[in-house]
């Protein structure tokens, strides 16, 4: 699907020289953009360049300090959404723009002149749903936001644009949140899309994805383009990543040999509730040594995150937690932070920071009362702002000032200040747990390097992680959760993905295929994620219909949004369901998105 | 105990909580909670009344009350939506402000007698046995004007497209935005509409349920009342008015309740024992909370909550790195 370029097709959008300033950063620095009908522009850069803030321009939400914008060779200028909507542009924002107690067509009709007063739903309702044939797209037009798969609501959003006659797209980081196969599915309609004449601008930082979708590409880096309309087959995926980040990318990490020290976490039969008060962990017993990280591996929701609460001390537990020969269980956060205890949460903004909070405060809230921020009864500012000015240096945060609000930070940059205040405390022990999800190329890599500094200067990691990538790489041992128990641990020799894949599911170790097998699964794809591996397995449970016997009741189940969805109860009592049906629903439905319906499985 | 006069009495009284129950619910439903609905009440009963004494007519008076409780609550706006200040703060200022308002240019307005909203019955619904009598028959206008404010208010805002972008608004000002949805205007004009609403609930004491000015004492309170109506009924305008109408209906019977020397052929303890009248007059308060928590655990199942967006300021691009 190349897109001939010849001198007398008019682009659909052309914007010169755009300048944008926010208090203190340069956001786009004389950037040109020209993207042209029928074609699939990818702009890549990392958080934080400036991409989305440039599509924000060309949608009118922010007015640049100079430069032009042309669409279909007119110059516009925009005052709000409204002016651009009108010129046919439309944007799918990262956060998707829903109300999530309206039904679809009611989100859909937001904002716009027809109808006049009585909405008429019924009518809307039917056209909708043909417009949404035309171009190949699944939903029901009657249902409620919050009842639709994060996948469906993408699509909405799609609507919503096409609806209001838009033939300039603009997809921001569109398959961030999306399973692999929504996002092959969305790939397929992006390009139906385009061949049928409308123009779609990309922003991703992903490369491989970024590879698989455009057509032209135009790099930003730090508010400038480095890159401008180019042929992404001139390209590798390492070249790409040097333009993105400015410098080599090392996808091969740094990461030394050595043997793990004395013991320094020991968690002895601990059980613990999750906030529905189901049990979340079942006597968990794990290990932790000096200058080792431990990864665990688990689907998202089989205790992951209260196994993490338990070791930080945000969540009751029975059993005990022997830090440096201390038991923590139980113990307030301040006790086991004494101890020398790191932890960087996976709610960045809700646990890991205070968004309304400076960075000097952020920085210093473990070492409030410490010299030489605390002067007896008194905070010494001066003396805090010098901290965090130094930290803000040595961990690369960009922000105009120590004096920012945390919130202000993208997220590369927010996971930095986390990192900064957590571990400049010279900690013993730290518990990560999704420290690089969402974040973009260079920050992943800067965040891995420093925990395996860490573990070179003899610290204890805990790794909790959906990227099986990062596992492998990062990891010393890893052991696999299901269903609030450690399924088991494999040393670093024993790291095969399909094996980690089917003990997630729940099968114990001593029941694994054989190594060779499990060797030659592993060669037949290179998967990057939980979801792919998941994927695979199901075509393989399929074949080989290894089951073991459930002694987990099938009410334990995750809190993934989709489980609020109301659904028929299973007829049958929990003890006559199929073996493993759970779990196997879990996969299902992650694998098939909204395909997936109860009782598919038989 | 004359049951049809206790109904028909709870209609009559639970008509003020309702219409200024459904200001309210306007107001929040744009993502605006303004707490100072018991000052806007207060200044409407005191301009309905005032104007209605002087110029000798009721209906310029209810004017005059609607204007009063709108432009009161324009402060409240200009003080939330322009200059983001926090709202429960602004609310609770604009009951003093209200309030002080109100008794200052309500002096001297104490004891006297004004005009009054005419009562009506309506031909053929009043001849039904019984709720012909209770709800029906006789009552001031502004009660009938009560019935046809729900199910047009309930139309406006689930049905029409100013009510989808009014619950836009309140849900997720930011989508509304991008879709070219204004949020300041949206918000300004319901934090207004329920200004008008609690000045005419004023009024609606003062000109026509129980007429008169009596300073304070001739809301007493029940400003607060609908403001807790709105959180328990979840937003929704047919429970704010069974809460509305429960609550007189109680009030009144527990005023009944201390009249008789016998009750049920017993002697009435509320008639020889003072401190437990003060226990009756809090059960209509605890007894209507009570009513509606156990309603709304059926909104809950059904996702009907506060609009996510109540009480935070909107700011165009928060994000600039």
């Amino acid at each position: 699907m190349t897109f001939p370029e010849e001198t007398n097709t008019v682009p659909a959008v052309e914007m010169q020289d755009i300048v944008l300033r926010f208090p203190g950063v340069l956001a786009n620095d004389h950037v040109n953009f020209t993207l042209y009908p029928g074609e699939i522009h990818a702009l890549l850069g990392e958080n934080g360049a400036g991409k989305s803030t440039l599509m924000n321009v060309l949608t009118g939400l922010y007015k640049p300090q100079s430069g032009e914008i042309r669409i279909h060779g007119k110059k516009v200028s925009f005052n709000s959404p409204r002016d651009a909507i009108a010129n046919g542009i439309g944007m799918v924002h990262q956060h998707f723009m829903l109300v999530e107690n309206q039904t679809v067509t009611e989100n859909i009709l937001i904002g716009l002149d027809t109808p006049r007063f009585a909405l008429n739903l019924k009518k809307y309702d039917q056209e909708i749903s043909n417009l949404a044939e035309q171009f190949g797209i699944h939903i029901d037009p009657t249902a409620k936001i919050w009842q639709l798969s994060v996948g469906e609501q993408q699509r909405v959003e799609i609507l919503k644009i096409l609806y209001r006659g838009a033939n300039i797209l603009i997809m921001d980081e569109p398959t961030a949140v999306l399973a692999p196969q929504e996002a092959d599915e969305l790939i397929e309609t992006l390009k139906g899309m385009a061949a049928q004449g409308k123009s779609i601008a990309f922003i991703s930082h992903k490369l491989t994805e970024v590879k698989q979708v455009a057509d032209k590409l135009t790099v930003l880096r730090r508010g400038r383009v480095t890159a401008e309309r180019v042929n992404l087959q001139d390209f590798t995926r390492e070249s790409l990543a040097s333009l993105m980040v400015g410098r080599e990318v090392i996808f091969n990490l740094h990461k030394c040999e050595q043997t793990a020290g004395r013991e320094v976490l020991r968690l002895e039969d601990i059980s613990a509730l999750n906030n529905k008060n189901l049990p979340a962990l079942r006597n968990v017993d794990l290990a932790l040594h000096e200058g080792e990280i431990l990864g665990i591996a688990g689907v998202a929701g089989n205790g992951q995150s209260e196994l993490v609460e338990v070791i930080t001390g945000l969540r009751p537990c029975t059993g005990r937690i022997w830090l440096e020969g201390k038991d923590i269980a139980n113990k307030p956060p301040s006790f086991s932070i004494n101890q020398g205890l790191a932890h960087i949460p996976e709610d960045r903004i809700g646990v890991g920071s205070a968004p309304n909070l400076s960075l000097t405060s952020n920085i210093i809230m473990k070492r409030y009362d410490q010299q030489p921020v605390s002067q007896k009864w008194q905070l010494d500012y001066v003396a805090a702002d010098e901290l965090a000015d130094g930290l803000k240096t040595e961990y690369d945060i960009q922000a105009p000032s120590v004096q920012t609000q945390a919130r202000k930070l993208s997220g590369g940059n927010l996971q930095k200040l986390i990192l900064a205040r957590e571990l400049s405390s010279t900690p013993r022990m730290v518990v990560a747990m999704q420290p690089t999800r969402g974040l973009d190329v260079g920050a992943i890599e800067s965040v891995q390097q420093m925990l395996l500094n860490q573990r070179e200067q003899g610290c204890a990691i805990l790794l909790v992680s959906e990227d099986l990538d990062e596992l492998l790489s990062l990891s010393d041992r890893i052991a696999v959760m299901y269903e609030g128990q450690i399924v088991g641990v494999l040393g670093s020799e024993d790291f095969y993905i399909t094996q980690i894949g089917l003990m997630m599911t729940g099968t114990l170790p001593e029941e694994l295929p054989e190594k060779a097998q499990a060797e030659e699964d592993l060669t037949e794809g290179n998967y990057s994620s939980f979801d792919e591996v998941l994927d695979n397995l199901h075509n393989y449970e399929e074949s080989s219909q290894a089951k073991r016997p459930a002694e987990i009741e099938p009410s334990s189940e995750s809190a993934e949004p989709i489980e609020e969805i109301p659904q028929p109860e299973p007829p049958a009592p929990p003890e006559d369901l199929p073996l493993n049906l759970t779990e196997k629903e879990r996969v299902l439905r992650k694998v098939l998105g909204e395909n997936y319906k109860q009782g598919d499985e038989e | 105990m004359n049951w049809i006069e206790i109904f028909r009495s709870g209609i009559s009284t639970g008509t003020v909580l309702l219409i200024a129950a459904i200001g309210e619910i306007l107001t929040e439903r744009a993502g605006i909670q303004n707490l100072g609905v018991e000052g806007m009440m207060l200044v409407g009963a005191m301009a309905g009344f005032k104007v209605a004494f002087s110029t000798g007519n009721v209906w310029l008076g209810l004017l005059a009350a609607i204007a009063a409780g709108g432009l009161l609550s324009l402060a409240h706006a200009l003080v939330t939506i322009h200059f983001q200040a926090d709202q429960t703060v602004s609310g609770l200022s604009l009951t003093f402000l209200g309030t002080g308002l109100a008794l200052v240019l309500g002096d001297g307005l104490t004891g006297q007698t004004g005009p009054v909203i005419p009562r009506a019955s309506i031909p053929l619904l009043s001849q039904i046995p019984y709720l012909g009598q209770i709800a029906f028959a006789d009552h001031n206008l502004l009660v009938y004007f009560g019935y046809l404010l729900l199910p047009i208010v309930t139309y406006f805002i689930n049905k029409t497209r100013p009510g989808l972008h009014l619950r836009a608004v309140g849900e997720n000002p930011a989508a509304a935005d991008t879709l070219g949805v204004n949020i300041y205007r949206t918000r300004y004009l319901y934090t207004f509409i329920g200004g008008c609403f609690a000045g005419l609930a004023g009024a609606a004491i003062s000109v026509a349920i129980a007429p008169g000015w009596y300073s304070n004492l001739t809301v007493n309170g029940q400003g607060w009342i609908a403001v807790a109506l709105v959180i328990f009924a979840h937003w929704n305008p047919w429970r704010a008015a069974l809460g509305g109408y429960l609550f007189g209906i109680l009030r009144r019977f527990t005023l009944d309740l201390q009249g008789p020397r016998i009750l049920f052929g017993l002697a009435n303890p509320f008639f020889y024992n003072t401190n437990l009248v003060f226990f009756l007059q809090m059960t209509p308060y605890i007894l209507t909370i009570i009513a509606l928590i156990w309603g709304s655990s059926a909104a809950r199942k059904k996702r009907i909550g506060a609009p996510a967006a109540l009480g935070t300021p909107y700011q165009r691009g928060e994000r600039g790195l």
